[in-house]
């Protein structure tokens, strides 16, 4: 899933200083999940910034709305009715994504409440962290299940490189070397052999290449 | 400031204040009437939103009465509730209330004394504070969740 994490209370009331009333829109995707923009946390925001707006002696008005997700536009649509005249900006607390959505969608002042992080998982509650670098060609075949992209601090193809120091990468003594644990997962797999083969030069046109990517399933479009 | 009467609203758990504040009475201690006792489940129940908008409502302070830890009827109900109370406090300084405002307390339902302690501590610290920024000028904005307005 998409990992994110919520902005500053401060940073996201002075980014609808101006408004009088906004909608607090949470999303239940990925966001949810990683605790970070879902219906509870939509409302901790939501009674954050009245009380702040209260303080200055400038109340906010707040509506608040969790959509199913925030990256498909039947449920953005869903949005609409709250979306009145006198709403003066919308605080997105969905991924980067839900935000250009509902910025795309809606002709209102759209703003972020959360820093977009990584794609990872939880591996353990309150934890997430890093396991996809969305390189556009998986490789994880070739290396026990492991990414080399973005485990490895230098996303090197043909590890470990002289940093690996007891098993811990030399970026950060916390960080295990991606390399390491590779090669003591091919080693347990009994496929040593396959580390062997030299990688050439990652393909990077799949990658960032030629700016943002788009996929097309032509089986499954309606029109 | 003398005649200054604070709202405090004490989230007690079902378990352990709740039957402290009734023994308290039935010993007949006296404590400030300043505090409105809400009744949870367990103080686990208690959320960072909730904690919030008590002080949105007017509450100049507000404390949640836990378990002993270890002592927790669900396990980890007390232990989560301190976390909770401990983020809130970090909002409630972002916000420029005041975390101070804020606390846990762990006391056992056998504890009536210990009880009225507390009642009285903290609404001596809420006194010598002053009231809540918000009740010194506006009452409490607007809101609406989506489902109240259908």
């Amino acid at each position: 899933m998409i990992i994110a994490e919520g902005k500053p209370l401060v940073e996201v009331a002075g980014l609808i200083q101006e408004a009088r009333k906004v909608l607090v829109v949470g999303c239940g995707g990925c966001v949810t999940v990683c605790l970070a923009g879902g219906e509870k946390e939509t409302g901790i925001l939501a009674a954050a910034l009245r009380l702040l707006r209260q303080k200055e002696g400038n109340p906010l008005e707040t509506v608040e709305v969790t959509l199913t997700r925030q990256c498909d536009p039947e449920y953005v649509d869903m949005l609409e009715k709250y979306v009145t005249d006198d709403v003066d900006a919308i605080v997105s607390l969905a991924c980067g994504v839900g935000v250009q959505f509902l910025a795309e969608r809606y002709n209102k002042w759209v703003v972020p409440a959360l820093n977009t992080k990584f794609a990872g998982g939880t591996v353990e509650h309150g934890v997430w962290e890093e396991r996809c670098g969305l390189c556009g060609e998986c490789i994880l075949y070739k290396t026990g299940g492991i990414c080399p992209i973005i485990r490895c601090s230098k996303s090197i193809l043909n590890g470990p490189c002289g940093g690996s120091q007891n098993g811990k990468c030399e970026v950060n003594p916390e960080t295990p070397c991606a390399w390491q644990l590779i090669y003591d997962r091919m080693q347990a797999l009994g496929k040593l052999d396959l580390l062997m083969e030299i990688q050439p030069p990652k393909d990077w046109s799949k990658s960032r290449d030629g700016g943002p990517r788009k996929v097309v399933r032509e089986d499954v479009r309606l029109a | 400031m003398q005649d200054f009467e604070p709202k405090i609203i004490a989230f007690c758990c079902f378990y352990c204040a709740y039957s402290a504040a009734d023994l308290a009475g039935s010993l007949r201690l006296q404590y400030p009437a300043n505090i409105r006792v809400i009744e949870m489940p367990c103080s686990g129940k208690t959320d960072v939103r909730v904690l919030l908008e008590a002080f949105e409502d007017g509450a100049d302070g507000v404390y949640v009465l836990g378990c002993m830890e270890g002592d927790c009827h669900f396990l980890k109900g007390n232990f989560r509730a301190k976390r909770r109370v401990h983020q809130a406090k970090k909002i409630l300084d972002e916000i420029g209330i005041g975390g101070e405002r804020l606390e846990m307390y762990n006391l056992s339902a056998a504890m009536g004394p210990r009880f009225a302690e507390i009642a009285r501590e903290f609404t001596e610290r809420i006194r010598k504070l002053g009231p809540s920024p918000l009740n010194k000028k506006y009452a409490s904005a607007n809101s609406t969740k989506a489902g109240e307005q259908e």
